[in-house]
């Protein structure tokens, strides 16, 4: 590799802005940072060279240089604002609440600007193809310019030499140059500067104050954590670190608990809501405003049990109790990396039991039988012979052009034909719907009554398994140090630069420039050197 | 870092190729997250149920050597009820050449399948699913859908939806023992 | 007096004290740079404007310990909240940078989004369930601090594009900036209509058809344009206009026609200014903010982004992740609320790439704060407005 020899004698790479040793800018790459037209030296990576902008020959090399630009990575984050954006003016397909195909419900709905932003994906936009691909790209172009800026980063702050060439220290943004500067004035500086926590280094009576070197770690710090986070993303899509299950259990259900390889079985014991009060004080003038009660609570209370032995499908396996308790919102259940959190309601939406009783021509009571709409009970004893019938159950009663069905199996609606019969009676027949009885047979002897009915509520709940969430944490906290190190610290530096007699002071930092300024302000307070001139000002 | 370009363009290339690896890898499993549990050609989980006619239990493995089907139906479901007909039709004509159906009622209540059953006049065996245990073992979405299971044991076709006799006699053909042995 | 008399008579001293610092940070413009931080009128109003948010803290803890919850559980208390932010936020500028032009807009800034927060029902409501968690104090707060350092980057970028575009002829970047400045009169004149209307007891009553089922709608101000597929049941005018279907969220019709309301009172401000100054509104103030340093306020820009990036990355994506892990199971799950968090971050890490990497400094970062705010508000009012998900709050 061509190597470039500075007038101090240090042997700089090809590519190299600012000579490593001394910083005298190397003619010739001048124009590589723009140092060219400006008067202040770009100092963002102190003149090193980097990789990617020396070489541009193979293919390979040339997509390097593409993903390590800045420009490049703000493109792929803009690109990534602007589709994450677009995405929210519609419903995502799975928050749509329709029973509408997607093909259909976004032209439906709204229009022409709907049908085609069904067509273009952004329906199920965060999942699709080309949103993953693009955060990929970012992924690819934080790694890229994580390891492309790394190599000359270190080497420009290992090679921090206190004596730089005088070039250097006047390109300097900061810079001022006072003469007879006495001896006390100087060291008046270096102590001001020292108290400060600045860091000095001294060479040949060149000084070198600086401090919060790390600082300049914070970029790459958090782009790790950034790649940590994706890491985690993408070990998230396999199904031994993350699945997620729904399930609609009824009060009094035991059911299997779904992704669980139907290996648990969980028990809905009771159902729990609650709602504020409209007497409560603190409330009340908010409650007056609502026509419904503000629900303070909803809670499933659970048993989670384990499959004992394994026995094939369908077959009803021992049970083992895991652990019981209360699933609230914000509160799930955990079991064996299981958790199952509280979602959905479907509040006294089903009858479990309806109760009739039933009497005679005289209005002699025959007694009265309770139908479970969960046992499949045909025949109920009455007393004095009678019995009743259970002929035909709809679960969800409608009627079709088939004639009268259920619209679901779940007994939202029961509809119930029954037949009493006796010992001196044909069978009487009669039809429960909506909580009334009806007599299928005109002027029937005996009489039947709806007596009660008791409503049951369907909980909904989300069961997840999830491991990769430490990852997730990992990344996140590393990616917090690397922001609050890098923009809450600043990383400065003070050159003092004796040239005979006079003494040049430059000072530099990556940001806050405002803070530098104090720092040196305060800490020439009472010499006679010179303040800072911000040069960058004058252009 | 590096001693030669040669080197650098190595690591390079090397780097590149694992992003891009990664990326397509990645691409490829969010493809894969809409697809089923149990798609055709898996092996058929297996199950064990009593069966209403005769209370005997029908289990799944039990049956290798024969073609399966699976329909998961449910009273509640009209073209569920529209297809068994033509699955008796076809049962009694493919039943002695290794056919088996095992019709699943996904129904909660075992007194509508009692009520439905007494109206048709079925042979093949029936049998409730009444915990839901077996759909979701299946992951069965719309009703009515159909597994056809060749008599290795492994999915042949699933189908959502209804069926004609004519498509449903072609798949019966495409699992019978004697064309898998062909 | 009870708790909550207590708590909402210190919200008004605060506003009042904001107000009046407001007028001590104006008169000191007239200062020289040196003289400015340390003269009398500086020391005033920095005082005024810390009792100010000390009696605010006041109210929130008062309102605190009434409800049982902390006040940031609905629009109102989150939009007061986040008023007391952006005081917080620029008392901590302030004291990095001492410079008081800034408590010029910021304290305006704070006192129209208090106002404007005002506007929404301020009764104390009970916690539904989904909000019921330690996360809710934690999230909230965390995400209005950061939300509100951010903001005051945009305060400080307004300041700094007064200064520097250039008025002497008519430009993209002079109508820009009328245009933002237009919309600080519409929020003035919203918060006028809405309280005015108010005062009267306007009500007008619609009945609308969602998904088949009919709901009653209440319209506190006069009807521009009544919600979408509905009939007017109260006696009042209309113009028979509708809401466009495609506003979904809770009361969309209703907002739909405040934001009309707004615009319309923001129009009729801003055309008396301009009738009055006879030039542009940022012209107009040009001249008196002169003596600013403009490079000191160039820093603030990026420095309140530097500040404000990291406790908004905590507030509105970690610590609401670590939320929605635990009330959903889920730690993301691209509701409306989340994405445009994530669009406000997305779009303030290129405003630091931008700015360390590819020296965008002065009137670019200027018009990117003023940007970076324009999606805030959008996540606050928009997203509630037209997008119905998780977080619609109000």
């Amino acid at each position: 590799m061509k190597k470039i020899k500075c007038e101090c004698g240090h042997i700089n790479h090809e590519g190299t802005v600012l000579c490593e040793a001394c910083g005298k800018p190397i003619e010739g790459n001048q124009h590589i940072d723009g140092n060219d037209e400006n008067n202040v030296l770009e100092m963002r990576y102190e003149g090193s060279a980097r990789r990617s902008k020396t070489y541009k020959r193979t293919f390979v090399d040339k997509t390097w240089a593409f993903f390590s630009s800045v420009k490049v990575g703000v493109w792929l984050i803009v690109l990534a604002l602007l589709a994450s954006a677009i995405g929210t003016i519609y419903p995502q397909e799975e928050f749509k609440n329709s029973v509408l195909p997607s093909s259909q419900f976004y032209e439906q709905q709204y229009g022409l600007s709907g049908k085609i932003f069904y067509q273009l994906g952004f329906h199920n936009l965060y999942s699709s193809w080309w949103y993953i691909a693009l955060i990929a790209l970012i992924g690819i172009s934080l790694v890229i310019c994580s390891i492309d800026r790394f190599v000359p980063l270190y080497r420009a702050l290992k090679n921090q030499n206190a004596k730089r060439h005088e070039v250097f220290v006047r390109r300097q943004r900061f810079f001022s140059e006072s003469e007879n500067v006495s001896d006390d004035d100087r060291k008046t500086l270096i102590n001001n500067l020292k108290k400060r926590r600045y860091k000095i280094s001294e060479e040949d009576g060149h000084i070198l104050a600086e401090k919060n070197r790390f600082s300049r770690w914070g970029p790459y710090v958090n782009h790790i954590g950034l790649i940590i986070i994706l890491i985690a993303g993408i070990l998230r899509m396999f199904d031994f670190m993350h699945t997620e299950g729904y399930v609609w259990v009824r009060e009094g259900e035991t059911k299997v608990v779904p992704t669980t390889e139907q290996q648990y079985y969980i028990k809905n014991e009771q159902f729990v809501y609650e709602t504020y009060s409209r007497e409560d004080e603190r409330f009340q003038e908010a409650l007056k405003n609502e026509e419904l009660d503000v629900p303070s609570n909803f809670q499933t209370n659970a048993i989670i049990y384990k499959v004992k032995d394994e026995v094939i499908p369908g077959q009803e396996p021992e049970l083992e109790e895991v652990t019981r308790g209360e699933i609230r919102l914000n509160e799930p259940l955990t079991f064996d990396g299981y958790s199952a959190y509280q979602s959905g309601t479907q509040l006294r939406s089903e009858y479990n039991s309806i109760s009739f009783k039933v009497e005679n021509g005289e209005g002699e009571e025959l007694g009265s039988f309770d139908f479970k709409t969960n046992e499949d009970q045909r025949y109920y004893k009455l007393s004095n012979g009678y019995q009743i019938e259970i002929q035909d159950y709809y679960p969800q009663f409608e009627v079709t052009e088939e004639g009268p069905s259920s619209f679901s199996k779940y007994p939202r609606n029961p509809g119930i034909i029954f037949e009493v019969s006796g010992p001196e009676l044909e069978g009487e027949r009669y039809f429960y719907l909506n909580e009334d009885v009806v007599p299928l047979i005109d002027d029937p002897v005996t009489n039947v009554t709806l007596e009660d009915t008791e409503l049951i509520t369907a909980s909904g709940l989300i069961i997840k398994k999830d491991f990769s969430l430490p990852f997730f944490l990992i990344g996140a906290v590393i990616f917090m140090i690397g922001v609050a190190q890098g923009l809450y610290w600043h990383h400065r530096r003070v050159w003092i630069h004796p040239k005979d007699g006079s003494l040049l002071v430059a000072g530099h930092t990556n940001k806050n420039w405002f803070g530098l300024k104090n720092e040196i302000e305060s800490s020439i307070d009472g010499t006679s050197i010179k303040m800072v001139e911000d040069q960058q000002e004058k252009l | 870092m590096f001693k030669n370009k040669k080197m650098r363009l190595i690591f390079r290339t090397v780097v590149l190729a694992a992003l891009v690896i990664t990326t397509i890898l990645v691409l490829y499993i969010n493809s894969l997250q809409d697809d089923p549990v149990l798609a055709e050609g898996d092996q058929a989980r297996d199950f064990m149920l009593e069966r209403l006619d005769n209370g005997e239990d029908i289990q799944l493995s039990e049956l290798e050597g024969k073609g399966v089907m699976i329909n998961f139906w449910a009273t509640y479901c009209e073209p569920c009820k529209k297809e068994m007909p033509y699955m008796e039709e076809l049962y009694q004509k493919y039943q002695d050449e290794g056919i088996e159906i095992i019709a699943v009622s996904v129904d909660k209540n075992k007194m509508v399948i009692d009520n439905f059953y007494n109206r048709y006049d079925l042979s093949f065996p029936l049998v409730h699913d009444k915990n839901s245990t077996i759909m979701e073992l299946y992951q069965v979405q719309p009703l009515p859908t159909s597994y056809f299971i060749n008599p290795d044991g492994t999915i042949e076709r699933i189908v959502k939806g209804p069926l004609t006799l004519d498509r449903l006699e072609t798949y019966f053909n495409e699992i019978l023992p004697e064309n898998n042995q062909a | 007096m009870d708790l909550y008399t207590v708590s909402s008579n210190f919200l008004y001293v605060s506003f009042i004290l904001y107000l009046v610092a407001t007028i001590f940070f104006g008169a000191t413009i007239g200062n020289k740079r040196e003289a400015n931080t340390k003269s009398k009128a500086s020391k005033i109003a920095i005082t005024i404007t810390i009792l100010g948010f000390l009696s605010q803290l006041v109210y929130f803890f008062v309102r605190w310990s009434a409800a049982g919850h902390a006040p940031v559980s609905n629009m109102f208390e989150f939009i007061a909240f986040f008023g007391m932010m952006l005081v917080l936020g620029f008392i901590i500028i302030y004291f990095i940078y001492r410079e008081t032009i800034l408590g010029l807009f910021a304290l305006p800034t704070a006192i129209l989004v208090i106002g404007y927060g005002s506007m929404f029902p301020r009764e104390i409501s009970p916690l539904i369930p989904s909000l019921q968690s330690h996360w809710l104090y934690i999230h909230v707060t965390t995400a209005a601090l950061g939300e509100a350092i951010l903001a005051i980057s945009f305060v400080a970028g307004l300041i700094y594009l007064i200064v520097k575009v250039d008025q002497t002829v008519r430009s993209k970047q002079t109508t820009w900036l009328e245009i933002v400045l237009f919309c600080v009169f519409a929020t003035m004149a919203f918060i006028i209509i809405t309280s005015s209307f108010d005062a009267t007891g306007y009500e007008a009553e619609f009945v609308q058809e969602i998904n088949g089922t009919e709901q009653s709608v209440e319209y506190h101000l006069p009807p521009l344009v009544e919600p979408n597929n509905s009939e007017l049941v109260s006696d009042h005018f209309t113009t028979g206009i509708e809401t466009p279907a495609w506003m979904h969220g809770a009361d969309a019709g209703s907002k739909f026609n405040t934001l009309i309301w707004s615009l319309l009172g923001g129009l009729i401000l801003y055309g008396i200014t301009r009738l009055i100054l006879r030039k542009r509104v940022a012209a107009a103030i040009q001249p008196r903010l002169s003596r600013v340093n403009t490079d000191k306020v160039d820093e603030i820009i990026y420095r309140s982004v530097a500040i404000g990036f990291p406790v908004f990355t905590l507030g509105a994506l970690i610590f609401a992740a670590i939320w929605a892990q635990e009330a959903w199971g889920r730690f993301w799950g691209w509701d409306p609320k989340e994405v445009w968090a994530l669009v406000t971050w997305f779009f303030y890490a290129a405003f630091l790439h931008l700015r360390l990497g590819a020296g965008w400094h002065g009137e670019k970062s200027a018009w990117l704060a003023v940007i970076g705010f324009v999606i805030i508000m959008t996540n606050l009012i928009f997203v509630n407005l037209v997008i119905a998900g998780l977080h619609s709050y109000a």
